[in-house]
């Protein structure tokens, strides 16, 4: 049939083309809605809305029902008109029994006044009153919640730095070998074997992080604790090898052939013509590679659920353990209230890394179109 | 086309007739605790074995989660891993305007394991809190060498941290350093590859790490966690694991079940899960 120009599109065309059309508006519609979700639940917290405050007014003695009017009695349980009213007298006393079980099973403390939530204790230290300094803790199944994500903000930056040194070089130096050096006989086999890891599962990869990786890297090193934030990167490294070799390697086998052949007709030698034509010329395509990772790992999950010893300290060491955001959501989400404080608190963190990924993609889009007007001389 | 017709109106016939059975055969629901999830599985198993025209549905989702779904009346029993709390209580009045009814189908000891290299053959609870709130880092504090203790833990969201939280911690924060692993398994695996690691998960578990003994108070009687001595309620570290229904629900087929988790039979079951059955004169109440 060929492509007909200038003709008008037959219906068939007209119908694909709006289908595709669709397809991809209903994409950006659910990208949209992820947002709207995620923010939703967590925009209580943010502006405030939300107390977990655990302390609580005294209770009435049951005799209380007797003497107090049935509108008092009505707010003092907090039930709605119609439940009061279907209630009898057993079902309104056994629930000012409850009340007051209630309060004896609250533990007295001086912080159960505060609401953990609030900005200061999201990013700041406190001194609770079981603690002899002021800390950063992350302990939200507690009397006191305590919902400080900094351990778990620094604790997601220092795997996903970890991991991008160990990938990055790799991965660039891989991509340069292959688009570049090697022979097409050996780029046929290396090309594939690469991209192979990327289609080995996440939870396999944790696996192999803490039953092998961990082992052998502890023997090595010999660090005190098994699992930390190196092994961790380590692991997420090779998760994001595949994604930054990949994009790293397309871009530098779409600089043009005549680039390397004008070099090498101009007498330099092939390694030459690889690192001071090729590479300077896809610079903003291998820095996209470099941003890409980079989201790959902050958002990667099973392995740093399985591999880092999630533990939420905040510290500069790199052999201590670590929790990230994306394990912490994982491990927790499942069995907290829903609409709760934790489970806001957790859609606070989805947030968080949400903006963090978005910011970065869009600073890499910009330095992108920078370097590329750079490269290609227009201003 | 009359053949063609017939055959319709046989497979509508006995699609029909295959639903109404369905309706009849009861079928009983089941959530909660996730610690209790193989063990609430198992019984449903052999339950519907030996009565087929029940049918038990089992799923997991955490203790708290089993009472809000008691209480949206999403399910008709309720299994958790911990009492009942007053708030959930309240709820449950307000839904059905009755106290749940509580009882206990198993108990369950928690040990502390350390490796098998270790010295260190027994501790107070007081000193396992010391241990796991971070007062205590090193062994030779509590008679072990001199090296730092490695702890692990539980995620938060496990009836067994919980638990442990409430008993041996008294509700005091575990330590920051405390690594967190999803499972009794894994946690059985770390410290039984780190020599320096203390861990804490069902008694009944444990292969390659060793079962600390544990005293109420220092100084005290070190009791190992035995099949006797939790079911004697001697060892320190023990709970009860429960069913909680609403109790206009107990009767027919529910009640039946019931009876069969706490008769002999459904107790055998407990022992091959890892769990310790109740000793009789627990049974009722």
């Amino acid at each position: 049939m060929g492509i007909r120009r200038g003709h008008q599109a037959r219906l068939g065309e007209v119908i694909a083309e709006k289908l595709i059309l669709a397809i991809s508006l209903s994409t950006i519609a659910m990208v949209f809605l992820i947002f709207l979700f995620v923010g939703r639940e967590a925009f209580p917290v943010l502006l405030g809305r939300v107390s977990s405050a655990a302390a609580q007014e005294k209770p009435l003695p049951v005799e209380a029902m007797n003497t107090l009017t049935p509108a008092q009695l009505r707010a003092y349980l907090g039930l709605s008109a119609q439940e009061f009213s279907s209630m009898d007298r057993d079902t309104i006393q056994s629930l000012m029994e409850v009340r007051i079980e209630a309060s004896a099973e609250e533990k007295p403390s001086r912080d159960a006044e505060l609401n953990t939530v609030a900005w200061r204790y999201l990013l700041f230290p406190f001194q609770w009153s079981d603690y002899d300094k002021p800390v950063y803790v992350w302990q939200p199944v507690s009397g006191i919640h305590k919902y400080n994500i900094m351990p778990l903000v620094v604790g997601s930056l220092k795997t996903t730095i970890v991991a991008l040194l160990f990938a990055v070089p790799l991965s660039l130096a891989a991509a340069i070998y292959v688009s570049q050096l090697a022979n097409p006989r050996w780029k046929e086999w290396i090309k594939p074997a690469i991209e192979m890891l990327s289609a080995v599962p996440s939870v396999v990869l944790g696996a192999f992080a803490l039953l092998v990786l961990a082992t052998a890297l502890q023997s090595l090193f010999g660090y005190q604790y098994r699992l930390n934030a190196f092994l961790a990167g380590i692991a997420l490294g090779l998760t994001c090898v595949p994604v930054i070799f990949s994009i790293a390697e397309d871009a530098l086998t779409s600089v043009p052939r005549s680039y390397t052949q004008a070099a090498l007709a101009l007498g330099a030698s092939k390694w030459a013509a690889a690192w001071q034509i090729v590479v300077p010329a896809a610079i903003p395509g291998l820095f996209a590679a470099v941003v890409l990772g980079f989201g790959r790992c902050i958002g990667e999950t099973m392995v740093v659920l399985i591999a880092s010893g999630n533990a939420a300290i905040l510290s500069p060491s790199l052999i201590e353990p670590v929790r990230t955001i994306t394990a912490t959501i994982a491990a927790e989400l499942g069995e907290t209230v829903v609409g709760g404080h934790h489970y806001r608190m957790l859609f606070v963190l989805g947030t968080l890394l949400f903006i963090v990924t978005f910011l970065t993609n869009l600073a890499g889009d910009v330095v992108i179109h920078r370097l590329k007007g750079r490269l290609e001389g227009k201003k | 086309m009359p053949m063609n017709m017939t055959f319709l109106r046989i497979t509508l016939l006995s699609l029909a007739a295959s639903l109404s059975l369905q309706a009849v055969a009861g079928e009983i629901t089941v959530k909660g605790s996730d610690t209790m999830v193989i063990l609430g599985q198992k019984w449903a198993e052999a339950y519907m074995q030996k009565t087929p025209t029940t049918k038990v549905q089992v799923t997991g989702g955490g203790s708290g989660t089993g009472f809000a779904a008691l209480q949206n009346k999403q399910t008709d029993i309720a299994n958790a891993s911990r009492k009942i709390r007053a708030k959930e209580i309240e709820q449950c009045i307000k839904a059905f305007s009755k106290r749940p009814r509580e009882y206990a189908v198993a108990m369950d000891g928690l040990s502390v394991y350390v490796n098998e290299k270790n010295p260190v053959a027994a501790l107070s609870l007081e000193e396992i809190r010391d241990i796991y709130t971070g007062k205590v880092t090193n062994w030779k504090d509590v008679g072990g060498p001199d090296a730092p203790i490695i702890l692990y833990s539980r995620e938060n969201s496990s009836g067994t941290y919980e638990f442990f939280k409430e008993k041996v911690l008294q509700g005091k924060d575990f330590a920051s350093k405390a690594q967190t692993l999803a499972g009794t398994a894994q946690v059985l695996q770390a410290v039984a590859s780190d020599a320096n690691a203390i861990g804490y998960g069902g008694a009944a578990y444990g292969a390659g790490a060793k079962h600390i003994k544990v005293s109420e108070t220092k100084g005290g009687d070190a009791i190992d966690p035995t099949e006797e001595t939790v079911l004697a309620q001697k060892y320190p570290i023990w709970r009860y694991l429960f069913v909680y229904l609403n109790p206009e629900l107990e009767k027919g087929e529910i009640k039946e079940d019931l009876d069969w988790i706490r008769s002999d039979d459904g107790q055998k079951v407990v022992k091959d899960v890892g769990y310790f059955p109740l000793p009789p004169h627990l049974r009722k109440k």
